[in-house]
Order: C-alpha cells, then structure tokens, then sequence
C-alpha cells in the first residue's frame, strides 16, 4: 500500500521516507498525573463538555466544542485563575479532516501552569470571538483570519494584519505555495503600474540562482565589462583584463614609502593569478 | 479629489482634516522614531491623541510559511530575523522547543555557554533600547555612550561565532564550538567595564529633570491591561507583575543561578526604564556565576542522540555508520516524534513561545512562533488614546518593539 499524501497540499515532502519506519509519538499522560491540572480540568467538565483532555509534556491539553469555546475560556480565565491567553492560532487540517484547530493557549501566573484549549471547526464554519475576554484576541483573530482564512464571529474589526488588504488568499494554508500563487506573483506590479503593464515589466525572477549570460541588465562578467544594457547575444563582448594595483608595485608619495616591487618574492600575488 | 496615479500614494478613504476640529495624521511607516515599519494612523484632537490605529505588516517575509517548507536545522539560521537585536534568544527558543519534543537535552557546558551569549544578549538589546529610546526623547550623549559598550558586547560575540547581529550560535541539541582561549578573560573584562559604565548612564538620566518629564506618568499600563494584552518582560513587570519565566518556569540551568527580577509598580515609562537598567546588573551578575560552572563542566557540546542529532566530526569522518546517518539527517532531516509542544522562554523582550506541531515528517506540520513586541504593538490602541502626540514617541521607544518579530 502506498501511503497516502493530499493531493491540495503543496507544502516541501520529504523525498524519501522508509516504508517500514513507524512514527514515535509523545507521550500522553491521563490528567491525573498533574493535581492542579486535574482539578482544573475537572472544574471545567462540569461546566462545559469536554472531548478529550490529556497531558502532553506538562501542559494540559482540553479538546472542547466549537460552541464552548468563549464559555470555556471565560470559566478558565474567571473562575480557574488563567490569567493570561498567550496565544491564539490555527492550525490547517483541510486535506485530513475538512477544518481548522483552532489552538488558544492560557497560562496562569499564580499557578504557574500552561493549558492549551483545543477545538475543531469545519472549514466554511466560523467560531465566536473571545475579544471581550482578552483584548489581545482582537490581534491574535485578526492574524488568524488573515492567515487562515478563518471567519470570526462578532470581532469588532475582522482585517487583514500583516497581509496588505487586497491581497488574495490567505498564505499559511497548505494549499497556498511557498512562493506565492499567481495573484501574487504580480502584486507589486498591478499595484504600482497597473495590470497592463504586465507585459512590459515581465515576470519577476523568482529563483535566486539563475543568472542569464547574455542579460546585461541586472549582470556583469568579470573580464568582460559592457555597459548596461547593451546586446551581446551575437559575441561582442570586448576583453576587459582585470588589473590589480599591487601588480608593478603600489606608487605612494614621498621616497620613503616607495618599497621596491619583487614579484617573484611576492606570495599573494601569486596565489591571487 | 486628488487625482488617481498609481505611483503617488493615494488617500481617498481617510479625511486627513475633518470637520469637528479633529485631525488624521500618519505616523509613520517611514518614521525614524517608529523603530521599523510601523504605520500608526492617529486622531487628534488638537495635541491630544484621541483613536489610535498601528498598523503592522510591512516586514512581512512569512517566517512561518517559510518554517513549514524547511527541516528543523535547515529553520535555525531564519530565526535570527525575527528580533535582530536579540538573535540568540531567538536561536535558544527555537533550539528548546525542538528538543523538547525530541526528548533531549543539551550537554551541561552548551547550556553554560547558550546562558552566557544569552545574557550578553540581554544586555545588547537592553543597551540598544537605552541608546534609541534616549535619543527619541532627545538625549543624544547616551546614544553614544550605550552604542559603545554594546560594540564590546558585540565583539565578544564575534569571537565567538563569527557574527555580529545574526548570530546563529545555537544548535538543536547544544552549541557548535567551545569558547575561544582568552574569551573568558575578556568577558570578565567587559563585565567590570559595564559595571563601571551604567552608573555613568544613570547619572545622565535618572534624575536628569528633561528626562523625567518625558517618562513619568507617561504611557500608564495598568495591571489588567497589561494581562488583556498578554504583555510580557518588562512592559509586564513595570506594571507590578513579578512574572519572569528564567525565574517562575525556569529552563536550561536558570534554577540554579542567583538572581533577581526587578519589578516596578509605577506602571510608566520611567518605571520600565528603571527595570531595564536594574535587570542589565542582573545580567552582569548572571554572567559572573557562570565563568566558574564554565570552568567545571565536562567538555561534551552536543547532545548524544544518534536518531535526530549529527555526531561529532571525528566519528563522522572514522565510522561508516556515523556518516551514513549523518548524511540522512543532512539531506532528508530528522524526524521528531508525533505531538505538539508549545515553549517558551524569557527573551529581552518578554515571552517568546514556539509553538511546533509535528506529524512526524521532517518538516514542521504547523510552527507558530509567539513574538512579544505583536501583542506591545496590539496594545498602542488602547495606551494611546489621551496622550500628547510628543509622548507617542517616548511610548513606541519605551515599549522595546521590534518590527522583524512584530511581522515575522
């Protein structure tokens, strides 16, 4: 059986992977082990439904509905003392599941104990904003739409943050290729001459190790100078020698600092030809 | 109207003069105050700030995009350009989290020497703040003097790994190279030297009347702001937090050094500045106890993990299988095991967090890395707001925010 890969996935795959290699996985610990974590997590069952809780190397992980997401937040933040909602993401599982994780991680300073709340959403779905809650929510959904694409219900501003605002699709999807797709690839130039200019400016290169011989443009051959932008694709490039300034001695004012020139003593020289 | 062209920037939704007297003024992206390239689009209302708007995302290179599509040692290096002033502490999270998930450790002497060039770290973006935040204010003497010392701290760097703001001086799994021979002499020399300079620093400004005019009651966070935003370091210890994760979730070998965390419950500018200055003696002191631990350690620098980490170089070029495995990690990378681990560590700036999930495949399923400064830029919207437009730039410079992490 061949493993199976998503085909709308588009992100770097390992080229080789041993077809008898089994995976390790962490370790996940029942919510016993930890005391306060328990009892958190136990106050939490009776106010909301849990999916799943377990631990993963000391954290506490909650798998909650997308429903529950503000009340579970609110019981953590009010009641169980988490004080701070560190960071917010997403986290694309299109290709496998149809959705988004949506991952808000808390911490508690006075417990000094982390707990991610965890939920799943289906792609088209949105989820209710925890802005009232944490004010840094406001931020951290807007980076999430932007990135991900991902409606948030009730934001008081839902816009792109980092992305320019008309910029097409949303990057950190695995569909969306490295390099940009093709909206993007003409951004700038749309942009700043318009899309008729498209043809005049032409594509943008794209992969940092091509060099073309014979574009004078944006290159020079070392030996062969030309000016900028004259056509030497039929060969009329005139030897220009490089010359060094040590070569026949370095002329300096004044007796004293004229040194005598022996090229033959001289190693770098040498080593440089 | 202004006419529509296409290479002139074109303003048609934003009335710069309204009509109840208030006005639109863009602060930046281009401001030499803005430390980077931050766009914060003001309402005023004669001088007073009445709405504030940051707008960010003009250094927006996709590290995460990009950390995705690399293998874990390949993402290293990329790390560095998120807080370029700081880059080690970038280097250290990233490194931390990895081996967490991994399930490994850094030998003893490559956790004593990533705390040495973390803390001198430390004390770079602390000296880098001073000087460009006293010079926003209008102290140009300090921008000269702090910008001096931190060339000694840069140098030390330099003889260590080659490099002066990008460092890359961490390794999954330990550090690369043993410290040069006179690097500890020369440290304990900058050391004194610092020591003897920041009194001199504080004698500018401390009590200087210009300098406490611009700070005090300047830029008030209060305490519940300050945790609705998720503030961190000391935008969140000036505000009367006593929360410092080398101290309250320690990691590496913070647990066994002596140090304090200072804290200030002024809650403004100037008592940020005071913490600043505090914690740069902290970090002489951290430096001080670890040149003895140095000395005792075993000289191991990488972790002995054949699965995920490369071997040393004698093994490698003695051993068939060594190379072997060492050319597999190169080329296909390793493959951590199947989980999530969220990290983080106490930077210059405050809490940064790598939050990596991996399927178990060379490269990063998800990897989201938590940048303070996002959340300090987040919260000009709601400290602006009743300031005087002069005291926008004494806030933005005393908040320490640094555009590569604010954009990533």
């Amino acid at each position: 059986m061949r493993a199976y890969t998503p085909k709308n996935d588009v992100q770097a795959k390992s080229y080789y992977s041993d077809r008898f290699f089994v995976k390790p996985t962490l370790a996940r610990k029942a919510i016993f082990n930890d005391s306060i974590l328990s009892a958190d997590c136990l106050s939490l069952q009776s106010k909301v439904e849990v999916l799943e809780s377990y631990l993963e190397l000391d954290h506490l992980v909650v798998i909650v509905n997308p429903e529950d997401n503000v009340k579970t937040i609110s019981h953590l933040k009010n009641i169980r003392a988490y004080d701070f909602l560190v960071e917010l993401t997403a986290v694309d599982y299109i290709a496998s599941r149809g959705g988004f994780e949506i991952v808000y991680e808390m911490l508690s300073t006075s417990k000094r104990k982390r707990i991610r709340v965890k939920t799943f959403i289906l792609q088209n779905d949105t989820i209710e904003t925890v802005e009232p809650l944490f004010r840094m929510a406001n931020w951290g959904e807007r980076e999430m739409f932007d990135m991900y694409g991902v409606k948030v219900k009730n934001h008081p501003h839902l816009q792109r943050i980092l992305m320019p605002h008309d910029w097409h699709g949303h990057p950190l999807l695995k569909t969306y290729p490295l390099h940009g797709d093709e909206a993007a690839s003409w951004y700038e130039v749309d942009k700043i001459f318009g899309k008729e200019a498209r043809d005049i400016v032409g594509p943008e290169l794209r992969d940092a190790a091509c060099v073309d011989r014979y574009d004078t443009e944006r290159f020079a051959r070392l030996g062969h100078e030309v000016s900028k932008g004259v056509d030497i694709s039929e060969g009329n490039e005139p030897d220009t020698p490089i010359r060094y300034q040590e070569e026949g001695g370095v002329k300096l004012f004044g007796k004293r600092l004229v040194t005598p020139f022996d090229e033959i003593e001289t190693k770098h020289l040498k080593e440089r030809k | 109207m202004q006419q529509t062209n296409r290479l002139t920037p074109f303003f048609e939704n934003i009335n710069f003069e309204r009509e109840d007297n208030t006005m639109v003024v863009n602060f930046g992206p281009q401001h030499p105050s803005a430390h980077g390239q931050l766009r914060l689009m003001l309402e005023l209302q004669g001088e007073e700030v009445t709405k504030a708007y940051p707008d960010v995302g003009y250094l927006h290179r996709g590290i995460e995009k990009m950390g995705e599509n690399m293998i874990y040692n390949e993402f290293l290096p990329t790390t560095d350009r998120m807080d370029y002033i700081a880059s080690t502490s970038n280097n250290y999270g990233y490194a931390l989290a990895v081996e967490k998930l991994l399930g490994i450790e850094a030998p003893r002497r490559a956790e004593v020497i990533r705390t040495m060039l973390l803390e001198l770290n430390r004390i770079i973006s602390h000296l880098f703040w001073l000087a460009t935040h006293a010079l926003d204010v209008g102290a140009m003497s300090i921008f000269l003097y702090a910008f001096r010392e931190r060339e000694f701290a840069m140098d030390l760097m330099e003889d260590y790994c080659g490099a002066r703001l990008t460092h890359s001086a961490v390794r999954i799994g330990g550090v690369p190279l043993d410290l040069p021979n006179t690097w500890i002499k020369d440290l304990e020399k900058f050391i004194v030297n610092l020591e003897s300079q920041i009194p001199i620093y504080e004698g500018l400004l401390t009590k200087n009347r210009i300098w406490r005019m611009r700070l005090e009651n300047v830029g008030v966070i209060p305490k519940k702001m300050a945790k609705s935003w998720a503030l961190s370091g000391i935008a969140l210890r000036g505000s009367g937090v006593k929360w410092d994760l080398r101290k309250e979730m320690p990691y590496g070998i913070y647990p066994e050094l002596d140090f304090d965390i200072p804290v200030s419950d002024k809650c403004d500018s100037y008592g940020r500045y005071k913490c600043y200055m505090a914690e740069m003696y902290e970090c002489t002191k951290i430096l001080k106890q670890l040149i003895p631990m140095y000395e005792e350690s075993d000289t191991q620098l990488m972790a002995h993990s054949p699965e995920y980490i490369s071997c040393s170089k004698e093994e490698m070029m003695t051993q068939n299988y060594s190379l072997m495995q060492h050319f597999v990690l190169v080329t296909q990378g390793m493959r951590p095991p199947v989980g999530e681990v969220y990290v983080a560590t106490e930077s210059p700036k405050g809490e940064l967090g790598f939050y990596i999930v991996s399927d178990g495949s060379p490269y990063p399923y998800k990897l989201k890395c938590r940048a303070p400064s996002f959340w300090h830029t987040g919260l000009l919207n709601d400290l602006l707001p009743g300031h005087q437009l002069a005291d926008v730039v004494t806030i933005i410079g005393n908040l320490n925010i640094v555009f590569g992490e604010i954009d990533r």
